[in-house]
């Protein structure tokens, strides 16, 4: 797939988000905040990032902060692109 | 490497890579210890590694580990043996094979013949009694029930489980073991499915039951527990994380041991064995997990 901006990328996230969790979500809610989200949820988001947008998420990236929003993830895939 | 290059390291000997098997070497490796991962399945050894690796990443996402910490060493391995080189006074074997007692019993008489006398091994079983698995070592004074819950390296809590035949020494190197590991312990009395799963397998067995009977859809069943009476997951999302097949495995035992019936596998849990819907593991269970193997 070929998300080549931060608008798409987040399109991309929150498609994959709401079909997983059945419910609509914008760019900057908290996923984990609301408990409808499992934090063992967040290890899927981690691959589905990797394999989606072909980048590597290791060391001091992988936290939480960083998959706590679709903005979080959008910027993260953003910076490990540049 | 003598002892002192060791720097006093820990080690830990793990009996099977299995979701358990796995997620207990990565908490000890997580925790820069050094781990032998035993598995007679060239498949499962092969791809111990890989899945040890996951699960120390997932621990790191979720800050379940010192961030400081550098990982131990892991070596996976079909030979029992290397067991051995466990010093008893800085090491432990836990044993997490399939929950049927004839294998964790051939499992379990080899390890402790393979591990220096006065090693601490304990057994991972979810209801399998420790009194019943001692007949099976060497010295069953130093047999301690751990039951690690899935995933070990997020759950603080360890159900220990002493056995009639466990003896003290055993008792103080299992609460060492488990500090070592940054988990604590709570101790319980023997007898099939201890505290845990004498009460949740059946729980479970019945909510199974009672979406074949379609009272409600899993999603409103665990509802139910999470939303109306506070619990963190409902008894079929617990049974997804734990596995279906070891559902189904511990539910044999209790049925075995106890002759009550409200232990006897239901149908739909069989049948989601049967079709390969494990739970979360396989990506399908009662819930979906978007195919996404954890």
């Amino acid at each position: 797939m070929t998300a080549t901006d931060a608008g798409a990328v987040g399109k991309t996230l929150l498609g994959f988000i709401e079909d997983r969790t059945k419910l609509s979500w914008t760019k900057e809610q908290d996923l984990f905040a609301s408990g409808a989200v499992t934090s063992l949820f967040a290890m899927e988001l981690v691959v589905f990032v990797e394999e989606t947008f072909g980048v590597s998420v290791a060391g001091p990236d992988l936290t939480l902060d960083n998959f706590r929003t679709v903005r979080a993830m959008a910027d993260l895939v953003a910076r490990l692109r540049a | 490497m003598s002892a002192a290059d060791s720097g006093g390291k820990r080690m830990l000997g793990v009996l099977g890579a299995g979701t358990m098997g796995v997620g207990l070497a990565a908490l000890a490796v997580g925790r820069g210890q050094r781990v032998v991962l035993v598995e007679s399945d060239d498949g499962q050894r092969a791809a111990a590694p890989g899945r040890v690796r996951g699960q120390l990443r997932t621990a790191q996402l979720l800050g379940a580990l010192p961030r400081e910490q550098e990982p131990g060493e892991l070596l996976v391995t079909a030979d029992l043996d290397e067991l051995g080189a466990i010093d008893p006074a800085a090491g432990a074997v836990v044993e997490s094979v399939t929950e049927r007692a004839d294998l964790k019993g051939d499992v379990l008489a080899a390890a402790s013949a393979a591990a220096k006398d006065g090693t601490l091994i304990t057994t991972n079983t979810s209801a399998i009694p420790v009194g019943e698995l001692a007949a099976a070592v060497t010295d069953p004074a130093w047999l301690v029930g751990t039951h690690f819950m899935n995933p070990p390296y997020l759950v603080e809590a360890v159900e220990v489980v002493r056995g009639p035949d466990t003896g003290e020494e055993a008792m103080t190197a299992v609460h060492a073991l488990l500090a070592s590991l940054g988990r604590r312990a709570v101790v319980v009395g023997d007898g099939p499915g201890f505290v845990s799963n004498r009460i949740l397998m059946r729980m479970i067995n019945d909510a199974a039951r009672m979406v074949g009977e379609g009272r409600a859809e899993p999603a409103a069943l665990d509802e139910v527990f999470t939303d109306c009476l506070g619990h963190r997951m409902g008894p079929l999302a617990t049974a997804d994380l734990i596995g279906l097949d070891n559902v189904v495995d511990t539910l044999v035992v209790l049925h075995e041991r106890t002759g009550d019936d409200a232990y006897r596998p239901c149908g739909p849990l069989l049948t989601a064995v049967g079709d390969g819907r494990l739970g979360r593991k396989s990506g399908e269970g009662f819930h979906s997990y978007g195919g996404v193997r954890a």
